[in-house]
């Protein structure tokens, strides 16, 4: 949509980045977000970002597209770190501003939060932008798959999850379509007090909800009709499988790891 | 009320890798009380244009004018409800914009929004339900027990109830019967006449467009292909080819009726009863040449 939000969004591509198997990406993202909690030195922060920076440049998505998408972050990080300005009473008093003193440490400590903050964003939202929804489901799946010993009903999760994703674009259309429809038939939905706007959500809503169902309804019909009988003996079009690239980034990342543990501070 | 494109463009998600022209450099005008019928391949931007009509979108570049309304990239009227109040749009299968407890509630929900009083969209409510072919007894009901046609209807009349100067038909017959869409189109044909609207057609339907419309325009990927009078437009067969679109069947059935005979009966969009009786004094004037 026009928001601008590009948290979730896919954008097609061909980069190394996005041909990695998903469970890779996955399982190097979620150690990645570990260890940003790890780094407290010059030399291991400078190693993550550099890490984000490069997988960033990989993807081949223009940087300030990224950029622009995480505006509303932008204003998360700022926060996080003038906060901390003002709390944190460590090291030496820098300036004195009308009676409120910054210190050394707070600058630093504001500074390293707000690097942290950063990373993970940047680097989960690199996820969404180069995997699509099916992808991520299909890799989820896969991974939780040892929980099928103990009757966990990893197929069916699957199966709802990615029939979720997939429908959010059908349903954010859907109320485009019909919020469109009923502007134009003199709802307003953006002025006016709190009061009488929650009021025009209905129009919106009962129209939405009428058709998600007629929808689910016609969905397991065909489903049905289709011969579909849940997850036991059933195929894959889409098989997962590890390649040297996977390989590769596994190393590097490994790598980077190990950098990081020797040259953190105890 | 006229309406005026001009070169208006308008870009989804700009500046974005996402960003995609929908409409190119259009200009076009159609005079106030005319019925102009718009005609496009899927894609062609017909569903964009619409949207420009009451203000839902701003051209990206360029300028529309509907009536004293003008609207910009960066002009917005102040008075965009009372524009939408004096332009009717019926989307692609506006039954699913009902939602209130009754038929008669939904038929009101537009006129009371723009502020009619009480008795007003009483009166309307009827009228509408008349027109649209909708009875009485239904009006009580959920619009949601209604069959598909019924909705259809209800939702149109719900349109109709605003009592707009210019009508919106985007494909306002798409998925009904062949008869109601024939009931359907010539119902819109009448309240276009009688109260002296403007009509905007959006379709894909030929005979539609050579039935009703006093002027034409083939949209193809954003820009305007071909514009004019339905007779002159729509016999260019090679031309609606090559964007993938068929001549009316009136139209071809002239032209297989001149390499089969030899005679050239000009297109004046004349009915197929019109046509017969033409065809008959050709004939009778062929014998007697003999």
């Amino acid at each position: 949509m026009n928001n601008g939000l590009i948290i979730g969004q896919y954008v097609p591509g061909e980069s190394i980045v996005h041909r990695l198997d998903p469970r890779t990406k996955i399982t190097v993202i979620f150690f990645f977000v570990l260890i940003v909690f790890l780094a407290n030195s010059v030399i291991s922060y400078s190693m993550l970002v550099l890490f984000a920076l490069l997988s960033t440049l990989t993807t081949r998505i223009p940087i300030r597209f990224i950029l622009k998408g995480l505006t509303p972050v932008w204003f998360l990080i700022v926060f996080t770190f003038i906060l901390h300005l003002i709390v944190t009473d460590k090291g030496t008093v820098l300036v004195d501003i009308v009676g409120f003193n910054v210190y050394s440490g707070a600058l630093i400590q504001g500074f390293a939060i707000s690097i942290r903050f950063f990373l993970l964003i940047l680097v989960t939202s690199l996820l969404t932008l180069t995997t699509t929804p099916i992808e991520i489901t299909d890799a989820i799946e896969d991974m939780l798959h040892p929980l099928k010993k103990v009757r966990f009903p990893v197929h069916e999760l699957a199966l709802m999850m990615s029939i979720s994703l997939r429908f959010i674009p059908t349903l954010m259309q859907e109320t485009e379509k019909i919020s469109k429809a009923q502007a134009s038939r003199g709802v307003d939905f953006r002025t006016g007090p709190l009061k009488e706007r929650m009021k025009a959500i209905v129009p919106l809503l009962v129209p939405l909800f009428v058709s998600a169902f007629k929808r689910a309804e016609e969905l397991a019909m065909a489903m049905e009709a289709r011969g579909y009988q849940g997850g036991e003996g059933r195929s894959k079009l889409r098989e997962l499988r590890l390649g040297k690239r996977d390989a590769l980034i596994y190393i590097l990342f490994i790598a980077v790891v190990i950098i990081l543990l020797t040259t953190r501070h105890y | 009320m006229d309406i005026t494109f001009n070169h208006v463009s308008y870009i989804y998600q700009a500046n974005t890798p996402f960003a995609h022209r929908a409409i190119d450099d259009l200009s076009f005008h159609i005079p106030s009380g005319s019925f102009a019928a718009v005609i496009g391949h899927t894609g062609s931007g017909k569903s964009t244009l619409i949207q420009h009509l009451n203000g839902l979108v701003r051209p990206s570049k360029g300028e529309v004018t509907i009536g004293n309304y003008r609207l910009t990239h960066n002009n917005k009227p102040a008075a965009l409800k009372a524009l939408r109040s004096r332009v009717g749009v019926v989307f692609q299968y506006p039954e699913h914009q009902l939602f209130e407890e009754t038929v008669r509630k939904d038929i009101a929900f537009g006129p009371k929004n723009f502020g009619v009083s009480n008795d007003d969209i009483d009166k309307r409510v009827s009228d509408m339900a008349t027109d649209v072919g909708l009875s009485e007894e239904l009006l009580e009901r959920s619009p949601f027990d209604l069959s598909g046609g019924q909705m259809r209807r209800a939702a149109i009349a719900g349109v109709l109830a605003v009592n707009p100067d210019v009508l919106v038909l985007d494909e306002p017959t798409a998925g009904l019967d062949p008869r109601g869409q024939q009931e359907m189109m010539d119902m819109f044909y009448r309240l276009h006449k009688q109260q002296g609207l403007t009509t905007v057609l959006v379709t894909h339907s030929m005979e539609d467009a050579v039935r009703y419309a006093d002027q034409v325009m083939i949209l193809n990927n954003g820009t305007k292909f071909m514009e004019g009078k339905p007779e002159d437009v729509l016999t260019q067969k090679q031309a609606l080819h090559s964007v993938q679109l068929d001549v009316p069947e009136m139209v071809q059935f002239l032209h297989a009726f001149k390499t089969t005979f030899g005679k050239n009966i000009p297109f004046r969009r004349q009915s197929a009863a019109e046509l017969a009786s033409e065809i008959r004094e050709r004939m009778k004037e062929g014998d007697q040449h003999e």
